[in-house]
């Protein structure tokens, strides 16, 4: 039900964007756009590389450690930085988790 | 339904809202980029009747709609030159027999599909059958929370009944859900259960929808029109479960405008980031805007592209921006944070779009139509007129519309 959506995102959460939440590249605008209902969002450069890297296999902390090697930086700030992204996110209805498929 | 992309709806930290985002990065000549969602009204057909319906009085025929092919050309027309999503609404949508082909239609050229319902029509097969055509996103309309007040409103016997039935079927599909609730006079007294049933659905979003009082509905004002102590108290409960159904509800609150000090920034300004489609493929800056009598609107039928419409059309063009204003939007520092609130309210109350909007405390005509408004509420005549082809139908003592 509604309260399973209510992600909280940890170091351990495999995030993953929902059917729903389409990150797509806008050729007439040359911008990178996520579609969600009723909604058109813009992330930034760094967002797009975070949502890129949200496969529902990869956990965040993978995903800081991708980051922290690849811009040679603090794994810590990183990983502060991208949970608070997506938890946003989260909280928005435009990201979940991968979890077992219930019979 | 009105508030398609409005601004304000920010994705917070990371992502900000699109179309300020892209239009930031415009020069002045290109303020009218294509919008980034735009409202196909496939048919004006629509088993329900409900006395506040968005559609004109005059109605399409379902001789004159589009054919398949066409809204398929449409769609490619739409996808080439940026538009981002496209809203398959009506009428009601899913009573046209080719809309699982047009969904798949819009997936195949890359279009982000919603599909806005009455939901009376469907079965789970149809349903599954547009999930896998690629449809993203399900609004389901509700009038009530319960089948006594809800399938009154609609004039459809056991609708409410079909709509939780199809809600239920759209999240088994794990198609996300946004109830859409149009709120009133006459089921003011529900929003809380309202909300509470969007939570049992399962629902992602609640649209807390105040009836916006042009074509029906300005006809059915005085049974609908709500007290000012129900809109107080309608901004209390929304307050409270926006804050406490954070992150598994979300929620769109539509304020009426009529108890509001300033107009509403109506379609985001003429002509600036919206245009619909309507069933026989008028080009129009907002669903309503055919009320308006002296403006010629251009059709996807005609030998001009969408795009020209958009950007050189005498319809779109007579509206747009701030250069048409009179006073006193033209020297208010509003004018461009509402740009002068809406065209065809202000054609309906005072016989002149080009007027400022009653809605606005500043509108010379605010006084006399909100008052007339006020003793309207109070007064309680709650007799629907119904929304069909024959020009609408009084509501029968004893009897709803069903």
């Amino acid at each position: 039900m509604a309260a399973s959506r209510n992600i909280s995102v940890s170091e351990a959460s495999r995030p993953k964007l929902p059917r729903h939440a389409k990150l797509k590249f806008d050729e007439t605008r040359k911008v990178w756009v996520m579609l969600a209902p009723e909604r058109v969002l813009a992330p930034d450069e760094i967002a797009v590389e975070v949502l890129q890297l949200c496969d529902g296999v990869r956990s965040v902390g993978d995903m800081a450690d991708l980051l922290a090697a690849k811009y040679v930086a603090p794994r810590e700030a990183i990983l502060a930085d991208v949970i608070g992204m997506l938890q946003d996110l989260a909280d928005k209805g435009f990201l979940t988790e991968a979890r077992e498929k219930t019979p | 339904m009105s508030d398609i992309l409005a601004e304000g709806k920010t994705a917070g930290a990371a992502p900000t809202d699109g179309l300020a985002v892209l239009e930031s990065q415009r020069s002045t000549a290109e303020t009218f980029g294509i919008p980034l969602a735009v409202l196909a009204e496939l048919t004006h057909r629509c088993p329900l009747q409900c006395p506040y319906c968005s559609n004109p009085i005059e109605l399409d025929r379902g001789g004159s709609e589009l054919t398949t092919e066409e809204w398929k050309k449409v769609l490619s027309e739409l996808a080439e030159i940026g538009v981002l999503q496209i809203h398959f609404s009506g009428g009601e949508p899913t009573a046209r027999k080719d809309l699982v082909e047009l969904v798949q239609h819009a997936t195949d050229v890359g279009l982000y599909s919603n599909l806005i319902t009455s939901a009376v029509l469907l079965t789970k097969e149809k349903l599954s059958a547009l999930a896998d055509a690629g449809l993203c996103h399900v609004q389901i309309s509700f009038q009530g929370n319960e089948p006594m007040v809800a399938d009154r409103v609609a004039g459809l016997k056991n609708a409410h009944e079909k709509k939780i039935e199809a809600a239920k079927w759209t999240r088994e599909l794990d198609l996300p859900l946004t109830v859409n609730a149009v709120m009133h006079r006459q089921n003011l007294h529900q929003l809380a259960d309202i909300i509470q049933m969007a939570v049992d659905l399962d629902a992602d979003r609640l649209e807390v929808a105040n009836v916006q009082y042009y074509g029906w509905a300005l006809k059915n004002r005085a049974a609908l029109m709500p007290t000012i102590e129900q809109i107080d108290e309608t901004s209390r409960i929304v307050e409270e479960a926006v804050v406490r159904l954070k992150g598994i509800l979300a929620i769109d609150f539509v304020v009426p405008d009529y108890y509001a000090l300033r107009p509403k920034k109506c379609m985001g300004g003429w002509g600036r980031q919206f245009f619909n489609i309507s069933p026989a493929g008028k080009v129009l800056p907002c669903h309503a805007a055919e009320s308006i009598t002296g403006l010629e609107f251009e059709s996807v039928r005609s030998n001009h592209s969408i795009a020209w419409i958009w950007q050189n059309s005498e319809a779109f063009n007579r509206y747009r921006g701030t250069g048409w204003m009179p006073e006193p939007c033209q020297s208010c520092e509003f004018k461009e944070v509402d740009f002068g609130g809406c065209r065809c309210q202000a054609f309906a109350l005072t016989g002149d779009a080009g007027n400022t909007d009653p809605a606005c405390t500043l509108s010379p005509m605010h006084e006399q139509i909100f008052k007339q408004a006020e003793r309207e509420a109070a007064a309680h005549q709650d007799r629907f007129l119904y929304r069909n082809f024959a020009g609408g139908t009084l509501e029968t003592e004893g009897e709803h519309g069903a």
